[in-house]
């Protein structure tokens, strides 16, 4: 991916979770480069190994808790790599690391609020969630509420997160295949939905399991690889790190301190990331993959200790960017823009860790690297299909349309039909919103799990007034207000539908929509007098033994 | 399970010192870690010539950057010490509060 192309594009900037003051990207088309040989075989070896791993699990994948849960077999530390995958996406690589590279110190502030969310999870949220749920976190919430209700809110409220989350992977997996591949972008989105329909529909969550987990390695190990020759190349000192930076970088020291943000917009985003990640369908789905609590609790820590690990590494590799990219000329290509001559990085603003690896490991380094990029995509939207489906299949199907009088065949093969549907849409909204700027749709993601899943599951959980109507009058104001505060802020409203100002200020609305959320159900829930509320107040109690004690929670499935 | 297991895993003492020792260990760890990251967005946002404050004199590593990585750090360790906690001491009653529930029957 030398310097043979001119590419100017918002391009992995559209996948990334980046909010908008972040993102940092440039506007016009995305072209095609040549096709890069080492990548592709490098990711055909990816996807013919992954293939072999989803035969075997269709093999073993044969009752609903085998496709929902991989029959609970999964141990603590596979989940905690799994979890890492599920979360770690392309979007926190590329996007984090070229956030550190423009911004410096702002860029691990961003990865802070991606970080703190999981020892919330571990202390409040895992275990709870193992020991009531059987599939999906639908199951905690309606445990001792009204199930045709509180599962309808649920899965909508799942099938709108995954709709964004996928449309927004979609979309960046078409930019990034194109510019990393050379292959073109409807191909690339056409071959991550077949690919993912094929590894959930015939492998379920077993073979789901697997392509994160070695979509995990590979990216713990590529990172790695890149922070070590990093640090070799700066004398295994961060003083020398940060000091040659500072001397290439034009911000100079402000590189080194938090820039100018506001407070309320920061706070904001944290909410959002923090809380949003307890309400993240797919992430909370994996709980029910091991046999018991304790094993959920290890999951959490692996989890954590991986992420956070991660997180350090692409600082590192965004501040190595900076030292070892900025300013090469073979690494910059100069493009007319509004008349004026723009420098810029080959492949755009998201680009920094791409050209660090040809840096440090060459052409057939860059290679493994795209690929890893390109695995790291289909694994997470390989979780996002299977959590949707099992919304549509478990939640929907199975006990609000036939109210539970169906069997496991009959539910697995609609989840079936559903991946198969899921897979479609995703193609054709990934193909539909090619040239639309989509970074806002996993912040909308966020902002929807913070405000609607996560006060409606935490209450379910940790609160005995909580009643079918205040979970639902509460959530689905959280829903709707996060959206509607989205799209008529900045981002949305004036960049995208060209109005001149935004009707809401902010972009992060969390802090405003989830504590609406928390207040509306506390309300509602205290004002329903009727004898239904009354009788799941009286529920708390059976459930909350469960919940601390496990006692009649799932099990583990023999395998 | 049935509801007796569960009546007299409410009735046990037991069972309300694990709920006072569990709650209480994730709700001090959960506060720990969100004052701890609402503190340091509160630097961000109110004195961020503090963050920017050099390490050494002379240096250009700010005060910043090893407090974003404990932060970082600090996230795993608290996991691991809940962890630790809830799958030895906390376990260990747990099972005992289960089984006594249990053998109650016969």
């Amino acid at each position: 991916m030398r310097a043979t192309d001119r590419l100017t594009l918002a391009s992995i900037a559209l996948m990334s979770s980046l909010p908008t003051w972040a993102a940092g990207a440039l506007e016009g088309p995305v072209k095609q480069r040549e096709t890069n040989w080492h990548a592709i075989i490098i990711f055909l070896i990816f996807v013919a190994f992954t293939l072999g791993i989803t035969y075997w699990a269709a093999r073993r994948t044969r009752s609903a808790k085998d496709f929902y849960a991989a029959g609970g077999g999964i141990t603590g530390l596979q989940n905690g790599l799994a979890i890492a995958g599920d979360f770690m996406s392309a979007a926190s690589f590329l996007g984090i690391s070229a956030l550190v590279f423009t911004k410096g110190y702002d860029g691990l502030i961003y990865s802070l609020g991606f970080l703190v969310g999981w020892p919330i999870i571990t202390f409040l949220v895992a275990e709870r969630l193992r020991n009531l749920g059987k599939f999906t976190f639908a199951d905690v919430a309606s445990y001792r509420l009204k199930q045709t209700p509180i599962r309808s809110f649920a899965a909508t409220g799942t099938l709108i997160v995954v709709t964004l989350y996928l449309i927004a992977q979609m979309v960046g997996a078409g930019q990034l295949i194109q510019l990393l591949f050379g292959l073109p972008y409807a191909t690339a989105v056409i071959i991550v939905g077949v690919l993912m329909v094929l590894y959930v529909t015939f492998g379920g969550m077993l073979a789901t399991t697997w392509v994160q987990i070695i979509k995990a390695v590979m990216l713990l190990c590529g990172a790695t690889f890149m922070a070590f020759m990093v640090m070799q190349a700066a004398g295994f000192s961060f003083e020398t790190l940060f000091q040659t930076a500072v001397s290439v970088h034009p911000k100079h020291l402000a590189i080194m301190a938090p820039g100018n943000t506001s407070p309320i917009e920061t706070i904001s985003l944290g909410i959002g990331l923090m809380f949003g990640t307890a309400g993240l369908p797919h992430i909370l789905m994996r709980f029910f993959t091991v046999k018991d609590a304790k094993e959920a609790r290890k999951s959490v820590f692996y989890a954590t200790g991986f992420i956070g690990y991660f997180y350090i590494l692409t600082f590192i590799i965004g501040f190595g960017a900076i030292m070892l990219v900025m300013g090469k000329p073979e690494y910059t290509t100069t493009v007319m823009e509004k008349g004026k001559q723009v420098t810029q990085l080959i492949g755009g603003a998201n680009m920094p860790a791409i050209h660090l690896a040809y840096a440090v490991g060459g052409d057939m380094f860059q290679g493994f690297i795209s690929a890893v990029a390109f695995a790291t995509i289909l694994a997470v939207v390989s979780g996002l299909t299977l959590s949707g489906a099992s919304a549509i299949s478990h939640d929907l199907y199975a006990n609000v349309f036939a109210r539970g009088r169906t069997n496991e065949a009959h539910e697995i093969r609609v989840s079936k039909y559903a991946t198969l549907g899921l897979g479609v849409v995703a193609i054709l909204l990934g193909i539909a919103f090619q040239k639309t700027n989509v970074a806002f749709m996993v912040g909308l993601a966020f902002s929807v799990a913070a405000s609607a899943n996560f006060p409606v599951l935490f209450l379910a959980m940790f609160w005995r007034g909580l009643t079918t109507r205040g979970a639902v009058a509460g959530g689905s104001l959280g829903l709707l207000c996060a959206v509607a505060m989205i799209v008529t802020g900045p981002t949305v409203w004036v960049k995208i539908l060209g109005n001149a100002a935004p009707i809401f200020p902010y972009d992060n609305p969390s802090i405003f929509s989830m504590p609406l959320a928390f207040i509306v159900i506390w309300a509602v829930s205290k004002m329903d007098t009727s004898a239904a509320a009354a009788q799941e107040k009286a529920a708390f109690d059976a459930q909350f033994v469960r919940s601390m004690t496990g006692v009649g929670a799932e099990g583990a499935a023999s395998h | 399970m049935d509801d007796p297991v569960i009546q007299r895993i409410q009735n046990n003492p037991r069972f309300h010192e694990l709920v006072h020792k569990k709650s209480s260990l994730s709700w001090t760890l959960a506060i720990i870690i969100l004052v701890a990251y609402v503190g340091l967005i509160l630097m961000i946002a109110l004195a961020p010539s503090v963050l920017g404050t050099p390490l050494f004199a002379g240096g250009v590593t700010t005060i910043g950057i090893p407090l974003g990585m404990l932060l970082i750090v600090l996230a795993f360790v608290l996991t691991g010490i809940y962890v630790r906690r809830a799958n030895g001491e906390f376990d260990t009653l747990n099972q005992q509060v289960i089984a006594e529930a249990r053998n109650a029957r016969n």
